[in-house]
């Protein structure tokens, strides 16, 4: 408990450093997935996330450098190229979006898996510093990582603040936005973008297979919260952030599970879990939408209208 | 020593063979069950189950302590039918749409599943990047004794998981066919939708189940729904569409296999590129042959257009 005081209250600066840049890489992609889910886009994160793994294989074949900028530089460029290929065959074939986004999630990770075995097959290629990006490891993440991490966070958040109102107008009303001229395809391109760049800089902390729900769960719990964009934006952001706090946190803190030969608590599980149950109490719990006060207000509803209600 | 009478090592082994023929079965069995998915328009549903079924696995895994594949089935099914129910409870309630709802279920299932597995770690035997990429090499070397022959268990229970697949199919074709293409009319005819619609969820969780020993959580997605949507691509009649969903399955499984083999790695990784790939070409194939015969049917347009007649004016 004295330590996850300690942990929380970010009195050890490395700790600090690395809890700064998740909770800034969750409030990121909070916000970024805020849109993207108003889009109807929440998935395409999860094809971006899975299409990062053979991006970081690639690089690391390509570049003699192995530093992880170089390794993300590398998802984020088959990031994108994933969804220039998804977008292509929407474009060209009577293919369903759905089958689409599924089959390249799939099939990229397949690539990933089949590139890092061969890595791993390779004299002197240990995938050691890959397998991490599967689960993440934020606890053990290097500072200069962690200052990158939150180098990205920093100016994805300021994009979607600079352009709020323009991405406003794109998810609520888009024939509008066109109407009056808004370069509606350009801000899609531009909110893909801000996707491919959370999702990779997600990897390191989350990994692969769970980064999405950074983009997903905490949008879907605000939405419990809110009725504007701003608020909506705003407490995202919040439980992104606490999610991370908390998760990254908790894994750290806790004592490993009596005879656990890894290393004990998963740090993305635990930040997706957390992010799970905010979710599920703001559901219960949210003032106007939320199932407590809905039951609360039928079942008072109902007792009014019997007449033994009207009675008492 | 060289001894004659011991002929040459084949090109694929016994083991080889097995492994590919385990492969064929599994993509087979889930690319049947997964064309129903396509044609509902649920594939991402097939992504999350195959996901969120790892703490039904986990569970079993840590109430049984073995790895038995009935209790992991049971597991799983009851798993797999949740995500399929949560998913659209919160799309009602969370007002969320439906890719989002799946996304926020399957993740938080399958972190707690990762987090149940890391607490199983000292059993070992139970490794969550397996989970993902499945260990389809080491196949051969579970066998269960079948009529006499050794079998590898994998291979034993996708076959079975086949046959029962095909007969289910065969008995509910025309509730399926109904289902899923006019839910409404099914439902003014007496079909049971939900019924059906719950069933599929479950054949689709113990499919991945089955399947996911050897090829993982992630690939076996791939082998879901690219079948399936590929086939789409080529055909719009439903029976040639199973067909050649079945072909392609097995196709993709056995080129995936040996470009693996040829390679030297993951086999269960290139059976999902392979079947990416086939997917992307039919679709380039489809759309290239699609935009020749528009303009060839222009050009014979133009061709064939009466000729404005001189005499009119």
């Amino acid at each position: 408990m004295a330590e996850l005081l300690r942990l929380l209250s970010l009195q050890d600066s490395s700790t600090r450093v690395v809890m700064l840049s998740t909770a800034g890489l969750a409030i990121a992609a909070a916000m970024v997935g805020s849109l993207a889910m108003l889009r109807r886009r929440a998935l395409v994160g999860d094809a971006v996330a899975h299409a990062s793994l053979p991006g970081i294989c690639v690089a690391w074949f390509v570049a003699g450098d192995r530093s992880l900028a170089v390794l993300l530089l590398g998802a984020f460029v088959l990031g994108l190229a994933c969804m220039a290929t998804m977008a292509l065959v929407q474009r060209f074939t009577k293919a369903r979006e759905d089958a689409t986004t599924a089959i390249a999630i799939s099939g990229f990770f397949g690539l990933g898996i089949v590139l890092s075995r061969m890595i791993q097959n390779q004299p002197g290629g240990n995938r050691a510093g890959l397998d991490g990006f599967l689960f993440g490891k934020a606890a053990s993440a290097v500072t200069s990582d962690a200052w990158l991490v939150l180098a990205v966070a920093g100016m994805v958040v300021a994009i979607v603040l600079a352009l709020r109102k323009e991405f406003g107008l794109l998810c609520f009303d888009r024939d509008f936005a066109v109407g009056i001229g808004r370069p509606v395809h350009r801000l899609d391109g531009v909110l893909l973008v801000l996707v491919a760049l959370v999702t990779v800089a997600g990897l390191p902390s989350v990994g692969v297979v769970l980064v999405v729900a950074l983009l997903v769960i905490p949008p879907a719990a605000a939405r419990c919260w809110s009725a504007s964009l701003g608020s909506m934006l705003a407490v995202a952001a919040a439980i992104g952030a606490m999610s991370a706090i908390i998760g990254t946190g908790l894994s750290a803190v806790l004592p490993p599970p009596s005879g656990a030969v890894g290393g004990g608590w998963p740090t993305g599980p635990m930040i997706v879990l957390t992010a799970a149950v905010l979710f599920v109490l703001s559901l219960l719990l949210a003032p106007e939408r939320g199932v407590l006060i809905t039951m609360w207000r039928r079942h008072r509803g109902r007792a009014a209208d019997s007449p033994i209600g009207s009675a008492g | 020593m060289i001894d004659p009478s011991i002929p040459p090592e084949p090109w694929l082994s016994n083991d080889d063979l097995w492994t590919m023929a385990t492969a064929v079965l599994a993509s087979v069995a889930c690319g049947l069950v997964g064309c129903w998915l396509v044609l509902r328009r649920l594939s991402l549903l097939g992504d999350a189950i195959s996901h969120a079924v790892l703490p039904g696995i986990a569970g079993a895994f840590l109430l049984t302590g073995t790895r038995d594949v009935l209790p992991m089935l049971a597991g799983a099914t009851v798993i797999g039918i949740a995500t399929a129910f949560i998913s659209s409870a919160l799309g009602r309630f969370g007002r969320v749409d439906r890719d989002a709802a799946l996304g926020v279920t399957f993740t938080s299932l399958f972190a707690l599943g990762v987090v149940m597995m890391s607490l199983a770690a000292r059993q070992v035997d139970l490794d969550p990047g397996c989970v993902l990429y499945g260990l389809l090499e080491f196949v051969p070397f579970d066998t269960v004794d079948l009529l006499g022959a050794q079998v590898p268990r994998a291979a034993a229970w996708l076959g079975a998981a086949l046959v029962i697949d095909v007969v289910l199919m065969v008995a509910f074709f025309k509730e399926l066919r109904a289902t899923s293409f006019d839910p409404a009319h099914a439902a003014s005819l007496g079909v049971r939708v939900g019924i059906v619609h719950l069933g599929l969820m479950a054949a689709v969780a113990a499919n991945t189940v089955v399947a996911f020993e050897a090829v993982g959580s992630i690939l076996v997605v791939a082998m879901l729904v690219a079948p399936g949507a590929t086939a789409r691509l080529w055909t719009d009649r439903l029976v040639p569409m199973l067909w050649l969903a079945a072909a392609i399955a097995a196709a993709m499984a056995i080129v995936g296999y040996l470009a693996a083999l040829e390679l030297n790695t993951s086999a269960a990784g290139m059976i999902a590129t392979m079947s990416m790939v086939g997917y992307l070409g039919s679709a380039g194939i489809v759309s290239a042959r699609g935009a020749l015969r528009r303009s060839a049917s222009r050009a014979s347009a133009v061709l064939t257009m009466p000729q404005p007649r001189s005499d009119r004016r």
